[in-house]
């Protein structure tokens, strides 16, 4: 069956699996917003404890699926991986500090003979969930409002932003307030997933008031994000999009996006379906005293995460356009693998229902019993 | 004295190779801990016995240090494929993507997974499961292993693949060659099983240790017996398997074996160099002697890399200038091929933009004579395709030598075990004490040997590095490269100090 799909069709269903491995990765950064909550809801070293602990048993999960999510992305669109990569050089770098230092943090921060101390181990933490994800806000905020790149007839990039005479390779994109504010959303949105997991999670037995702070946490950043999704989708509607005609020309058209949602129905229903499934999984935690708002809202988020991706690469639309140079935008047809090459690896991509099914088989077998004070406390504990 | 080229390839190369080599001072301990450990726990679960629990937690512990940071240095190898090799990223993404990609989906994630029940499900989850998880962590790491070298593999042998005019790229046409490349089997095979080696050396180093301070007495040799036995198994296995690693570069890098050999001037017969010093003003082409000191076996060397007694090996030089006796097309005419393919294809590019379909037919005709030699095209010299020889062949020797030696220190370890006479062998106990520190420097020579013994070469024959890597300036990739030093070295006294804790406080603590 695979082998008789047709290289357009393949093209799609690449973007779409790279879409939702990167969805996924949204919900999953619910353990860089709990990193950064460690510092407000914390006031015991217990409450410390329980919390990176918690969190210590998951972030595998989601550095591996950024693993993933660039490893796909190279896979099938290598010319989007050469192009952002080494062309937004600063950001990516930025990016990729940010999680090479939480990486041991987890580890690290408790160990006897740990040289740096505790507090050095829970600042990387901070970084990771505040700059770490701002930045990877602000790269998927470029799919909307371009890059300053060009390519040659080799597909080779130069980057064309300069500030004072240095080339700020994608450090520009901050300039924006489009990118600063899906970057601001994404963070305020980890962390109301970062709260509601937490709430999940943790025994809360012998430390109430956490509970009651994590409670408040998931309503007041819910209200923080608000203003910037609002700003975001408000913008999506009535912005310029790069549209991209049948012989392969793009230009810049009005209401692009906004169209694109109209001729694509089933992303307008993801839209609202996932942004109705975050309200309720925040209201369910914030006021109805349920633990489990952790799965709406993450649910939800990867519903608005598939749109959010999926809404500039289809409907002949360029994902990721060159203010610079309009020709050299990338599509998902200019920018994607060989047909053989993706044939082969959805013929591999028919493992991930099963790797998905033996990641939630073992997250529940873990998860069974929540996290106590004693387990947190435990000498080998994070 | 080794020029030192400070331009943007070269920083990109450096920053490149300290992370890669950074990243193998860790991936090797995790590939062969994680099976120690499942080593352990099996027979604790066998036998019930508490101290094998004791033993499988406290390795367990030092595996935890170690993989985090080798997880950490990790994700940098494959982000800097895209931040500092971007050329190099479109023109072989179509086929070195792809095993990234199964890396992440097959290994990645089953690493990721069972790693939270191997060190937080002792109380959560069965005996059963937990061992079944501590396995499941062996094998995705070392499934990791297989699907990066695969990839590596490639790179240094690329089959399966044609190249495309049209976007100016390498594109697969056939998944089952890349796999099953013979290289990528033996640079699997060859660093996993180093792997192995490297963490029973670990195991060696820290139970003699305990050995000699009087600690930890019968974990140490319940340690060393288990380690011993996979060691010895896995350095034997080594020494052959190097021997196959061999014979495969002599076969597609034939550079690379004469200037792991030092071999300027080709010869039938040749003698393999078991210890030599190489003359440093020796120049591919003059009359100066390779050596200033040598020692060979005769012959050994055309055994080793045909198969054949008496057979010609080719050196550098015959490599460069070519040896039309032997057959051999020097990297001289190469490059001319390759600069012809070269312009071809500009030639093809320009008549598909000007719509040009009969002069880009005869542009694409012209480039398919000389399109296998694009690579050399980019060539300034023809000793540019020579890599270093003072650093491949002292890192070569340097590997075999120490490779040599740990089947003798793991057979001697497992011997005086086994007689219970070896906490009496205070001279043998020193010697374990370094072992690590020895199979790092083999694990880390080896590495030099594949990588710096292929350069100038991106992938072999096709792209060189200087045409692989991004268009950044120099200064951009200068400050990330002091930045990973500061980061790294920060990171290694941290790990280094823990771990050095945790050996001191020993199985107790569990």
């Amino acid at each position: 069956m695979i082998a008789n799909l047709d290289y357009i069709t393949l093209q799609q269903l690449w973007w779409i699996l790279c879409s939702v491995v990167g969805a996924l990765f949204l919900f999953l950064t619910f353990v860089q917003g709990g990193n950064t909550l460690l510092w407000q809801m914390a006031k015991t070293e217990t409450e410390s404890a329980l919390i990176i602990n918690s969190l210590g048993r998951k972030w595998e999960l989601t550095f591996t699926t950024l693993v993933l999510f660039g490893g796909a992305l190279f896979a099938s669109f290598p010319k989007f991986y050469a192009t952002s990569f080494g062309g937004a050089y600063w950001v990516w770098m930025l990016i990729l500090f940010t999680f090479i230092v939480q990486a041991v943090s987890f580890e690290y921060r408790k160990k006897p003979g740990n040289v740096w101390g505790a507090k050095v181990y829970e600042l990387f933490l901070l970084v990771n969930g505040t700059l770490g994800v701002l930045l990877i806000g602000t790269a998927v905020g470029t799919f909307y409002t371009g890059a300053n790149f060009s390519l040659n007839d080799y597909n080779q990039v130069s980057w064309q932003y300069t500030l004072g005479g240095v080339n700020l390779r994608g450090l520009e994109a901050a300039f924006s307030l489009f990118n600063l504010s899906m970057g601001l959303f994404l963070v305020f949105n980890a962390r109301v997933l970062g709260a509601l997991y937490l709430l999940n999670n943790i025994e809360f037995g012998p430390v109430a008031a956490m509970e009651t702070r994590l409670r408040k946490a998931v309503w007041t950043n819910f209200l923080c994000l608000l203003p910037f999704l609002l700003y975001v989708v408000v913008s999506i509607l009535l912005m310029q999009g790069f549209h991209v005609d049948e012989s392969g020309v793009v230009s810049k058209v009005s209401f692009k996006y906004f169209f694109n949602l109209l001729a694509l129905p089933q992303l307008l229903i993801m839209l609202l379906g996932g942004l109705g499934l975050v309200i309720l999984g925040v209201l369910a935690g914030a006021f109805k005293g349920s633990y489990k708002g952790i799965w709406p809202a993450g649910f939800g988020t990867v519903l608005v995460g598939l749109c959010v991706l999926c809404l500039p690469a289809f409907n002949g639309t360029a994902f990721y356009p060159s203010q610079f140079d309009l020709q050299s935008s990338l599509t998902i047809y200019n920018a994607s693998s060989s047909q053989y090459t993706l044939a082969s690896m959805t013929y591999v991509a028919l493992a991930i229902p099963f790797v998905l099914a033996y990641v939630a088989y073992v997250w529940k077998q873990m998860d069974s019993k929540k996290l106590t004070s004693h387990e947190a406390m435990d000498s080998e504990s994070y | 004295m080794i020029d030192v080229d400070f331009s943007l390839v070269n920083w990109s190369r450096a920053q490149f190779a300290l992370t890669a080599m950074y990243h193998w001072i860790f991936v090797p301990l995790t590939l062969g801990l994680s099976f120690l450990c499942a080593f352990f726990e099996t027979i604790y679960l066998k036998t019930g016995n508490e101290q094998w629990k004791s033993i499988t937690r406290f390795w367990m512990t030092l595996f935890g240090i170690n993989f985090a940071i080798g997880v950490a240095t990790g994700i940098i190898l494959e982000f800097e494929f895209g931040t500092n090799w971007s050329n190099y990223s479109w023109m072989v993404g179509d086929i070195f993507g792809t095993p990234l990609a199964i890396e992440g989906i097959f290994a990645f994630f089953l690493e990721a997974t069972f790693f939270a029940v191997m060190f937080f499900g002792w109380d959560r989850v069965s005996k059963g499961f937990h061992c079944f998880s501590t396995w499941m962590v062996a094998i995705g790491s070392n499934l990791s292993a297989v699907w990066i070298l695969v990839a590596n593999g490639w790179m240094q042998h690329p089959v399966g693949m044609v190249f495309n005019p049209e976007t100016v790229r390498f594109e697969m046409e056939d998944f089952a060659a890349v796999v099953f490349n013979p290289m990528a089997v033996t640079k699997f095979t060859h660093a996993s099983s180093s792997g192995f080696l490297f963490a029973s050396l670990f195991v060696l180093t820290i139970s003699s240790w305990y050995l000699l301070k009087g600690r930890h007495i019968e974990m140490a040799k319940k340690s060393i017996v288990v380690a011993s036995v996979f060691g010895l198994i896995s350095s034997i296995f080594v020494a052959f398997n190097g021997d196959e690693a061999a014979y495969e570069v002599a076969q597609v890098q034939p550079m690379k074996l004469a200037a792991m050999e030092g071999l300027y001037k080709g010869e039938k017969g040749a003698g393999l160099v078991a210890m030599g010093i190489l003359n440093p003003a020796k120049k591919p082409g003059d009359d100066q002697d390779a050596f200033l000191y040598e020692f060979k076996i005769p012959e050994l060397l055309s055994l080793l890399a045909n198969r054949k007694l008496g057979s010609f090996v080719p050196g550098v030089d015959d490599l460069i200038y070519g040896n039309k006796d032997e057959g051999i097309m020097g990297v001289n005419t190469m490059m001319e091929k390759g600069q012809l393919a070269l312009a071809d294809l500009a030639s093809y590019k320009q008549a598909k933009k000007e719509k040009n379909d009969v002069g880009a037919t005869e542009a694409l005709a012209r480039f398919d004579v000389n399109k296998d030699y694009l690579g050399y095209g980019y060539l300034s010299t023809p000793e540019e395709a020579v890599p270093s020889l003072l650093i491949v062949f002292n890192a070569f020797h340097v590997m075999v030598v120490l490779g040599t030696l740990f089947p003798v220190i793991f057979a001697a370890f497992l011997f005086y075990t086994l007689k219970g006479t070896l906490t009496e062998k205070r001279w043998l106990l020193p010697i374990g004490l370094i072992s690590a520190f020895l199979g790092f420097l083999a694990q880390q020579a080896g590495w030099i040997v594949a990588e710096v013994g292929r350069q100038p070469w991106a992938i072999q024959g096709l792209m060189p590095v200087k045409v692989a890597t991004t268009n950044l300036s120099t200064t951009a990739v200068q400050v990330t490269f002091f930045m990973f030093v500061a980061v790294f070295t920060l990171l290694l006294i941290a790990e280094v100090s823990i771990m050095l804790k945790q050996i001191s406080i020993g199985p107790e603590g569990h």
